[in-house]
């Protein structure tokens, strides 16, 4: 009986993956209708609950990769990879209103530049602030403000010492699960109901699973607008940062 | 047919994202460049144009728009597999450099919602 479950949980892990998925999505419909009376969107329930299980699994398993750790769910690795997630963000465009992105395309552009360098500044002047001096371990700590990716990218181009990659990867990834968590809770004060307002908001936060979460339990019907400016973020971050932004911190230190 | 939408979808990432990795090469970047947004744009262009000639057929959206809604349950995969325990136990400096950065770009986001709200 053990042989057939850890069987099929090896061989169908995708389709696995697909079933549980969808299992914790009922439960949070049901959750947001009974407990919320609609008024936390299921999405918004059934991603924190992802995130509270990555924390157990994560617990459970020593890993890095949260639930995923765990055989039995190692589809959702799959599933919740770069390779379908960017998949599916493409998908979402087939909706987008050509006219409204349009509108809003310099609006994007000042979006990302804020969106760069203020993380970075100020994960600069904290990194300081908590005692580093060097010019690499400021802006690779600085990068990690801006994404989990653009911080080991710039470490590893400036030969930053592991800790503090490890560090950078931690901020941003805590930037993601802030931005996944708090969007639908601010969503309303920051006027973030409409497309402009989407893509200022995925330009600024960049993190694109932060992004991507954050909108999708907000209103889905605004990820692909926060998408299309957020995809830039990272390769913008991974531009500047080991290059300009280093050279700049460093005349400075 | 639904394959024809879902592989227009699956051209259009392929495209972009060797698009965004050339650009990525070109500007000596360890990263790719925009390649998802490139692709959305390719999608976008490829529907107007199959629009314009009649050729959308609703077998072909499907194709396209059964992803598009697979979104969020990907979206919720992927947090299933985000490193939180590494980010909860970063220490102070992690927590402080994540909440401070994620307050003040929401700020932005509506500051500059705003702004452009007026000159609408």
């Amino acid at each position: 009986m053990i042989g057939i479950v850890e069987k099929i949980a090896e061989e169908q892990a995708l389709v696995l993956s697909f079933a549980l998925v969808g299992a914790l999505m009922w439960l949070s419909a049901l959750v947001s209708r009974r407990l919320t009376c609609g008024r936390i969107h299921a999405s918004a329930i059934a991603i924190v609950a992802a995130l509270a299980l990555a924390w157990w699994g994560g617990v459970v398993s020593g890993g890095k990769k949260g639930l995923a750790d765990i055989p039995a769910f190692a589809g959702l690795a799959l599933m919740g990879g770069a390779m379908l997630r960017d998949f599916a963000i493409v998908a979402t465009a087939f909706e987008v209103d050509v006219v409204e992105a349009r509108k809003a395309g310099l609006l994007g552009i000042v979006a990302l530049a804020l969106g760069t360098i203020v993380p970075f500044v100020m994960g600069v002047i904290i990194a300081w602030s908590f005692g580093y001096r060097d010019a690499v371990s400021l802006t690779t700590l600085g990068a990690g403000a801006v994404t989990y990716i653009v911080g080991p990218v710039t470490g590893a181009a400036l030969g930053a010492a592991s800790p503090v990659i490890a560090l950078s990867i931690a901020i941003g990834v805590l930037k993601a699960v802030l931005v996944m968590v708090a969007t639908p809770m601010v969503a309303r004060f920051i006027g973030l109901d409409n497309p402009r307002s989407a893509m200022a908001f995925g330009g600024l936060m960049g993190t694109v699973s932060g992004v991507a979460g954050g909108l999708a339990a907000t209103d889905e019907r605004l990820v692909p607008y926060g998408a299309l400016t957020a995809t830039f973020h990272t390769g913008i971050g991974c531009l500047f940062c080991p290059s300009l932004f280093f050279l700049i911190v460093s005349a400075i230190v | 047919m639904a394959i024809f939408g879902t592989a227009l979808l699956a051209l259009c990432t392929l495209l972009g994202v060797a698009l965004g990795e050339g650009l990525g090469r070109l500007l000596h970047v360890k990263a790719n460049v925009g390649g998802v947004g490139i692709a959305m744009l390719l999608l976008i262009l490829a529907k107007i144009w199959l629009t314009r000639r009649g050729k959308l057929t609703p077998g072909m959206r499907l194709g396209v728009e059964f992803w598009a809604m697979m979104y969020i349950p990907i979206v919720v995969a992927m947090a299933s597999q985000q490193n939180v325990l590494a980010a909860v136990e970063g220490g102070p400096m992690v927590l402080l450099t994540g909440v401070l950065v994620v307050a003040t770009c929401f700020g932005l986001v509506g500051l500059l919602g705003r702004t452009t709200g007026g000159a609408r």
